[in-house]
C-alpha cells in the first residue's frame, strides 16, 4: 500500500519519494522529492508530467474556425472553458461581436462549469485526503480530537462532530461523497443545456451559440440550480469547519503548501453591453467582467489591465523537452495599440518537441515549459500561480472592487459578499470571504467551495439577464462573420483551476501559430532557466511533514494536500516521485521486493 | 498467452460465471481523461451502482481508475497493474484503455506518454509497455472514447506522435484472454451511458448471465452504433421538407452548415448527452462525426457544408433508395482511419513544427 520508496543511502534520514502518477486528477503528474525524516520537512520538489500530444503543432495550417472544437480536446474536465477561450480569441481574429444572449447563455454555461468541476474535484478528490478513512490512516490522533470536536456550523449542515463531516466524505460510502457526485451530474446537466455537451459542447460557435433560447431552457437550467444552492449552502459551512479545525488540531498546518502571495486571474464571464472583442476595448472588457482579471503579489494588485497581463506574458524553458525558438520566425512585433510583443510571448512561439530521456539532475524532465509573468517593476519573471483558480479569483475579484451584481457585490475593495436566497431546505444566506493571510493548501481548498457559491449566486443573476432577452423577444443567438486572411487573436479567460488564454495568428485564411496556455502550465511548471521553481515546487519545497506514520509507513498525505489543492489538471500541463535513490526497497506491499526484479 | 491462461483464464466467454472482476483502467494515452470524467456522468448505471455491488447479477468489481481512485498515488494505486502484469492478480481483469498510442518508435531515447516508473531502472515506463503485458492477459480489451478506438483528435494530420488507436497498435484480429476482440466504446468523449451499458453487458458476459457482446466490424457495440445521427434526429423532419437552417440561429436541419449526421454512426441525438439532457444537432450543435474512425480529419473544416451533404440534401423528394446509397458511400469513407495511423517506426503524419513560418 505504501509508496515505492528508493532509498538512496546517504547521511541522515534523508530519502529520495515519489508519487508517479498522482490520483484524483486528471491527467498526468509525478511528484518527486527529498525528505529528511528528522526534521520532518521536505527539502526539495519537482514536479513533471509525462505527457506530449502536440496541439500547438497540428493546428497549424487548419482552418482556424476549427480551433475551439479542436481546443476543447484539450482538458476532459474543463474542455468548455478551452472551447469558449478560444470563440473569445476568434471573435477577436474575424472582428464578430456575438448577440447578448449568446453571451449570457456562454456565461450561464461556464457557471455550472465551475459549480459543477469544483463540486466534483473537492467532494470527490480533494476531500478524500481529509476523509475519515484517511485521516485514521495517516494521522489517527487527529482523528481522535475531530470525533471529540463539536463542529461550529451543526446547525447549518447537520453533522454533529467534525470526525461525522469526515465520515461523511468517505469515498463511494460517505453520504456528501454520494450527494456530490449526484450534483455534478445536475450541475452537468445544465451544462448541456447551455453548450449541449460536457465536456466538449456542441453549441458553442464564433460570433455566438447554436442553442434554442426558448423560456424553457431557462426553466430547464434554474430549476436544477435551485437544488444545488441548499447543498452548496452546507457544503461552505462543513469545510469552514473541517479547514478551521486543520489549523487548530495541527498548529503550524498553514505552513503546508505554502507560497509567496503570487496569484494571477484571467478574467471571466463577459458583460454583453461593454465587450466589443476589439483588442483595444479588451482592458475596459475586462474590467466588466463578473470576475476581474488581475495579478496580485504579496497582497497588491499590481494591474487589472488584460493589456498588461497580455504584454508580460513570457514562456521560458530550462527544464523542458523543447527546443528553444528565439531564432525562429516572429509572427507578430506590435500589438494593435503598438506595444512591442516579447519573442518569448506565445503569440511568437514556436513549438520543437525534441523527446528525450528523464534527467531530474539538473536536466530537463517535464513536458510541460515554464509560463512566467514579466513584473516590469523589478524585471522578475514571476512564477505565478492560481490558487487553484479559485482563490486567484476571489482574491483579485475582491481588491479590485468592480464587480457589483444583485447577488455579488465586491465594491468595498476588500471583501466580496454572497447573497444566496432561500431554498427549499435552507434559509437565505450571505456570505464573505476575505483575503486570508496566507497562499497555501487549506486556503485553496477553502476558495474552491466559496467559489461554487459564487458562481451560483451570478447565475440567478445571468438567468434572470438572459430571460430578460427572452421575455422581450431578442431571441438572435449568432452573428456571421468572415474569416480574414491575416489577424491575430486572443482570448483571456478562467479554467476551472485558473488563468487560461488562447493565442492565434491566422495566414492565408488559415492557423499559422496558435498557442493556449491554461493554468497547470503555469501551476505545474518545471524549474525554468533562470532557476525559478514551479509553483508546485515552490509550495512543497520547505514544507513540513505533520503525517503521525513513520518512514516506513509513510504515504506522504501533506505533500498530496499541497498539491491537489492547486486542482493538478494534467492533460494540460504534471506527476509526484519519492526522491532519486538508487536502490528499492518495497515497504509495504510484499509484490515489490524480489517477486518484482524487473 | 501461456501465462495468461493461468492467470486470467478462469472466465473466458462460454465457462461459467466470475465472482469478482477488476476494472484496470489506463488513461495514460493520448487524452485529456475526458472519458473518465464522462463515466462519473452516467446515471444509467452510474459508476457508484457498480462499484457499490446495486445492480443484481454483475460481479464484485474492483475499480482501479486514476481519477477515482482513493490512494494516493504512485505505487499504492499502481500495485494491481504490477500485478496483472505478473500474473499475480487475484481475479479476471478488463483492461480499459483512454487515449490514443502514441509511436513509441520514432522518437529515440525519449517518450511520449507513460504511466509509472520502472522500479529496476526509474526510468518511465510507456503505456507501449503496459498494454503489450496487459491486453494479453486481460479477460476483455476495452477502448475508452474516440482517441482509443480509433486515434482521434491526436492523430490528426501533421500531429507529431504517430498516435493511433488501440486495434490499430493491437492488430484488429487481436484477441484478449477471454477470447473476445477489443470492444471499442467511440465517442469524444463518450457519451457516459453508452459506455456503462457496454461495461455492464461485459461484466453480465463475465458472471455468465449474457451472450458474447455484438460487435459490428469497426468493433462498436451493434446495438449503440448501427443508427445514424441523422435517423435519430429530431431536425430530420426539416430535412425531409427541404427546410435548412442557413445560420446557427435557426432550429432548422443543420446539413448545410456543418452537420455530418446523414452519415456518422451514433446514438446521442435519441439518447441526449446524458440523463437525456442535451446532445449535437438536436440541440443545435452540429455533427462533427466525433465517433467516427475517420474523425476529425474527413470532417474538417467542421463548419463547412459536407460536400456529400450538399448532394443528397438536393436530392430530397427523389427516391430514398438513391439518397441512402450515396450516403452508404460516404458513410463508408468516413468510417475508415486515414492512413498514416499505424505502428511501423516512421512518422507519416505530415509533422512540420514550422508549417506556416
Amino acid at each position: 500500500m505504501a509508496v515505492q520508496e528508493r532509498i538512496e543511502p546517504q547521511a541522515g534520514n534523508i530519502v529520495d519519494m515519489s508519487w508517479d502518477p498522482i490520483t484524483r486528477i486528471v491527467g498526468n503528474l509525478g511528484i518527486y522529492t527529498k525528505i529528511d525524516f528528522d526534521n520532518r520537512e521536505v527539502l526539495s520538489c519537482k514536479s513533471t508530467s509525462s505527457l506530449f500530444r502536440g496541439y500547438s503543432v497540428f493546428m497549424k495550417g487548419k482552418d482556424p474556425r476549427d480551433a475551439h472544437f479542436i481546443t476543447s480536446r484539450i482538458c476532459g474536465i474543463c474542455g468548455d472553458n478551452h472551447a469558449v477561450c478560444s470563440i473569445y480569441a476568434q471573435n477577436m481574429a474575424y472582428g464578430v461581436k456575438p448577440p447578448p444572449l449568446a453571451e449570457w447563455i456562454i456565461n450561464l454555461g461556464e457557471a455550472a462549469e465551475y459549480i459543477f468541476d469544483h463540486t466534483i474535484f473537492q467532494d470527490n478528490l480533494v476531500f478524500v485526503d481529509f476523509c475519515e478513512q484517511m485521516v485514521r490512516e495517516t494521522n489517527p490522533g487527529v482523528l481522535e480530537q475531530a470525533e471529540k470536536t463539536d463542529a461550529p456550523h451543526a446547525g447549518l449542515h447537520g453533522y454533529r462532530t467534525i470526525a461525522d463531516i469526515m465520515r461523511a466524505f468517505n469515498p463511494f460510502t460517505g453520504e456528501v461523497y454520494k450527494e456530490a457526485l449526484l450534483m455534478s451530474r445536475i450541475t452537468r446537466e445544465m451544462i448541456c443545456l447551455m453548450e449541449g455537451r460536457h465536456v466538449h459542447p456542441s453549441t458553442l460557435y464564433p460570433g455566438g451559440v447554436g442553442t434554442v433560447a426558448t423560456p424553457t431552457l431557462f426553466t430547464d437550467y434554474l430549476s436544477r440550480l435551485l437544488r444545488c444552492l441548499d447543498f452548496i449552502k452546507k457544503g461552505v459551512a462543513m469545510n469552514d469547519d473541517v479547514f478551521d479545525f486543520f489549523y487548530e488540531a495541527l498548529p503550524g498546518y498553514e505552513e503546508v503548501g505554502r507560497r509567496r502571495i503570487q496569484l494571477g486571474c484571467w478574467g471571466a464571464f463577459q458583460d454583453p453591453d461593454v465587450v466589443s472583442y476589439a483588442y483595444d476595448n479588451m482592458e475596459t472588457a475586462g474590467n466588466a467582467m463578473f470576475v476581474t482579471p488581475g495579478v496580485v503579489v504579496d497582497g497588491e494588485l499590481l494591474t487589472h489591465s488584460l493589456v498588461d497581463i497580455n504584454l508580460n506574458m513570457r514562456i521560458e524553458l530550462g527544464s523542458s523537452y523543447y527546443e528553444d525558438w528565439v531564432n525562429e520566425t516572429k509572427f507578430v512585433d506590435r500589438d494593435p495599440l503598438g506595444n512591442e510583443i516579447d519573442i518569448r510571448h506565445p503569440w511568437n512561439q514556436t513549438t520543437l518537441p525534441k523527446p528525450q530521456k528523464r534527467d531530474l539532475e539538473g536536466g530537463n524532465y517535464s513536458w510541460v515549459m515554464s509560463p512566467r509573468w514579466y513584473d516590469s517593476r523589478t524585471g522578475d519573471r514571476l512564477a505565478l500561480d492560481t490558487g487553484g483558480g479559485a482563490l486567484a479569483r476571489l482574491w483579485v475579484t475582491a481588491l479590485a472592487g468592480m464587480v457589483d451584481t444583485p447577488y455579488v457585490k465586491a465594491t468595498d475593495g476588500q471583501s466580496i459578499q454572497i447573497h444566496l436566497p432561500q431554498t427549499p431546505t435552507s434559509a437565505e444566506q450571505t456570505l464573505e470571504w476575505r483575503p486570508p493571510q496566507w497562499s497555501n493548501a487549506i486556503e485553496r481548498d477553502r476558495a474552491r467551495m466559496y467559489f461554487i457559491a459564487y458562481a451560483a449566486a451570478m447565475a440567478l443573476h445571468f438567468v434572470d439577464k438572459g430571460l430578460e432577452e427572452v421575455r422581450a423577444g431578442r431571441t438572435k443567438v449568432f452573428e456571421n462573420f468572415d474569416v480574414p486572411d491575416e489577424a491575430i487573436g486572443c482570448g483571456f479567460h478562467e479554467a476551472v483551476r485558473g488563468v487560461l488564454s488562447h493565442h492565434l495568428v491566422i495566414r492565408d485564411g488559415k492557423i499559422a501559430n496558435y498557442h493556449p496556455y491554461p493554468p497547470t502550465p503555469w501551476n505545474g511548471s518545471p524549474t525554468d532557466s533562470y532557476g525559478t521553481l514551479g509553483p508546485y515546487e515552490d509550495a512543497v519545497t520547505g514544507q513540513p511533514i505533520f503525517e503521525e506514520n513513520d518512514r516506513d509507513s509513510f504515504r506522504g498525505i501533506d505533500i498530496m494536500r499541497a498539491v491537489r489543492s492547486f486542482d493538478p489538471c494534467l492533460p494540460c500541463g504534471v506527476h509526484m516521485y519519492l526522491g532519486k535513490g538508487k536502490t528499492l526497497r518495497q515497504v509495504h506491499s510484499p509484490m515489490f521486493g524480489e517477486a518484482h526484479g524487473g | 498467452m501461456e501465462q495468461a491462461s493461468t492467470a486470467a483464464g478462469n472466465g473466458g466467454p462460454e465457462s461459467p460465471g466470475v465472482e469478482e472482476v477488476h476494472i484496470l483502467w489506463i488513461s495514460e494515452g493520448m487524452s485529456c481523461d475526458g472519458d473518465s470524467v464522462a463515466v462519473t456522468a452516467a446515471g444509467q448505471p452510474s459508476i457508484e451502482d457498480v462499484v457499490l455491488g446495486a445492480i443484481p447479477g454483475l460481479p464484485k468489481v474492483n475499480l482501479h481508475n486514476k481519477v477515482l481512485s482513493p490512494t494516493l498515488g504512485g505505487e499504492e494505486f499502481l500495485l494491481p497493474f504490477r500485478q496483472a502484469a505478473n500474473d499475480e492478480l487475484d481475479a479476471p481483469f478488463v483492461l480499459v484503455i483512454e487515449g490514443s498510442i502514441p509511436n513509441e518508435k520514432i522518437n529515440g531515447e525519449g517518450y511520449w506518454t507513460s504511466f509509472g516508473n520502472d522500479p529496476a531502472t526509474g526510468e518511465p515506463l510507456t503505456l507501449n509497455w503496459w498494454i503489450d503485458r496487459l491486453a494479453p492477459r486481460a479477460w476483455g480489451v476495452v477502448a475508452a472514447g474516440t482517441c482509443a478506438t480509433y486515434g482521434g483528435i491526436h492523430a490528426m494530420a501533421g500531429n507529431p506522435t504517430g498516435c493511433m488507436g488501440l486495434a490499430d497498435y493491437l492488430g484488429w484480429d487481436f484477441r484478449s484472454a477471454g477470447g473476445l476482440p477489443i470492444v471499442n466504446v467511440p465517442g469524444c468523449p463518450i457519451q457516459p451511458e453508452n459506455f456503462m451499458e457496454t461495461l455492464t453487458w461485459l461484466l453480465y458476459q463475465a458472471a455468465g448471465l449474457a451472450p458474447v457482446i455484438p460487435l459490428d466490424d469497426q468493433l462498436r457495440p451493434q446495438w449503440i452504433f448501427s443508427k445514424t445521427v441523422h435517423e435519430g434526429c429530431d431536425r430530420a423532419g426539416y430535412y425531409e421538407q427541404g427546410d435548412f437552417a442557413l445560420d446557427y440561429n435557426s432550429p432548422k436541419c443543420q446539413v448545410k452548415i456543418g452537420c455530418w449526421g446523414p452519415v456518422v454512426n451514433c446514438n446521442v441525438p435519441k439518447r441526449g448527452w446524458q440523463g437525456g439532457v442535451g446532445g449535437c444537432p438536436n440541440v443545435g450543435g452540429i455533427c462533427i462525426g466525433c465517433t467516427m474512425p475517420g474523425f476529425p480529419d474527413k470532417f474538417m473544416p467542421f463548419m463547412d457544408a459536407p460536400p456529400g451533404g450538399g448532394v443528397s440534401s438536393s436530392l430530397v423528394g427523389a427516391y430514398g433508395s438513391m439518397i441512402r446509397k450515396l450516403r452508404g458511400i460516404t458513410n463508408k469513407t468516413v468510417n475508415e482511419e486515414p492512413k498514416w495511423r499505424h505502428n511501423r517506426p516512421e512518422l507519416t503524419t505530415g509533422y512540420d513544427p514550422r508549417l506556416m513560418t
